[in-house]
């Protein structure tokens, strides 16, 4: 084994392929690798972007739907209330209603009763005074006893 | 091989050794052709892998998508990525050729380091048929070869030294270290000496070593008749390990020796 020339011809290959690698291997691909990676940390950082935007709105979603069902709640709370006021106010005009229309029997029969009394008591005079006259046809004139049976009449 | 009649063991591992040489002096396959000789096959199989590693990388690059990327792609980017948290370990300057080195170098001899694990005699059988007398297909196996790469590391390590500290400044590391007196300026130079040298030495040798020693170990098996079958298998295996870990140090100590060629002490 002796050293020659080959040595020679070796560096030279040797220096030619590291130029060419230098030149036109190396920056291609290592630029290619870079730009991949920023690529990649890039595309992760707005997954984890959008990941938390997601949540958020997933907790104005979740606000805004307990909000929903308060509001709800409150409507049919007032709901409930107004059916119990109309109920209310329906039952006490229908006791004012009741109220009337029995005083205005009652009011009505009084003055029915009245009026059948004052009947009955014209009558009862009447038969009185047709008794009376019946009898006094029988004994007495009839104008001297008529105060008689008038005060009579009165106490009816 | 070894049936054959007029070959010995010792003459089939000499043959198995011996590179496929061009010299300027005396053409093909002479014998001390001094230094102006080419080891052919080395720098064909070398030059080969090294246009295939680029080929493959270029074509790559060119197709490459930013959005999801093909397996191939998938592949070659693992092993830039792999090549480039290295360099971002280990150098923390602004250089826009260790990287592109560094793939270089762990692909490059990853490839050349692979050709150990082709079976030794297949292609320079095939060679031998078609009429090359002598073919070594591992350029790792050649002294020349790892000694020129890691030589072309050492210049690189010297020039960024001096265009990082200055020449005053690369003077100064070597005398003025690690005694800071002048009385010492002898030994210093001595001590830095031998470590600035000791770099491409071991970086060249140590990967020569391991590839030339896994060949042998090789071709001793391929001499074992039948009983090759059960001992290649295991030692294949274990050279995967060596071939990339060979490859990964040649890459680590060239980027550990450039980023202390940029660091001020």
């Amino acid at each position: 084994m002796n050293i020659n020339a080959t040595l020679i011809g070796q560096a030279i290959a040797f220096a030619i392929f590291v130029w060419f690698c230098m030149k036109y291997v190396w920056p291609p691909l290592l630029d290619a690798i870079e730009t991949r990676q920023k690529k990649i940390a890039d595309g992760l950082t707005q997954a984890e972007r959008a990941g938390k935007d997601l949540e958020l709105a997933q907790a104005k979603a979740a606000e805004k739907l307990k909000e929903a069902k308060a509001q709800a709640a409150e409507i049919i709370d007032q709901a409930n209330k107004r059916r119990t006021q109309i109920v209310e106010e329906a039952k006490g005009e229908a006791e004012i209603e009741r109220n009337k229309i029995i005083a205005q029997g009652e009011a009505e029969v009084e003055a029915e009763r009245n009026r059948a009394r004052e009947e009955l008591r014209q009558q009862v005079a009447t038969l009185a005074i047709a008794g009376a006259e019946k009898i006094i046809k029988r004994s007495i004139d009839k104008e001297a006893n008529s105060d008689i049976i008038n005060k009579l009449v009165a106490e009816l | 091989m070894s049936s054959h009649v007029e070959e010995t063991s010792s003459s089939y591992i000499q043959h198995h050794l011996t590179n496929l040489t061009w010299s300027v002096d005396g053409g093909w396959n002479a014998h001390d052709a001094g230094f102006w000789t080419f080891h052919v096959d080395s720098l064909l199989v070398a030059v080969g892998l090294g246009v295939l590693f680029l080929w493959l990388f270029r074509s790559v690059a060119k197709k490459s998508t930013v959005g999801v990327p093909g397996k191939l792609q998938c592949f070659i980017e693992m092993v830039i990525d792999f090549v480039d948290e290295n360099v971002k370990d280990t150098f923390h300057g602004k250089n826009a050729l260790i990287a592109p080195l560094a793939l270089t170098i762990f692909v490059w001899v990853f490839l050349m380091n692979l050709m150990d694990l082709v079976p030794v005699d297949f292609i320079p059988h095939a060679a031998k048929l078609a009429g090359v007398d002598y073919l070594k297909v591992v350029p790792t196996t050649d002294l020349n070869v790892t000694l020129g790469m890691s030589l072309s590391v050492f210049a690189l390590i010297i020039y960024y030294t001096v265009k990082v500290k200055g020449f005053g400044g690369f003077v100064k590391e070597l005398t003025m270290q690690p005694f800071n007196h002048w009385a010492f300026i002898p030994v210093n130079f001595l001590l830095e000496a031998v470590t600035l040298l000791a770099k491409p030495v071991s970086l060249g040798l140590r990967l020569f070593g391991n590839l030339y020693a896994g060949e042998l170990i090789f071709i001793l098996i391929a001499l074992l008749g039948y009983w090759q079958l059960p001992l290649y298998f295991p030692w294949a295996v274990f050279h995967i390990l060596i071939i990339v870990l060979q490859a990964f140090i040649f890459m680590m100590l060239t980027i550990v020796y450039l980023s202390m060629a940029h660091e001020d002490h």
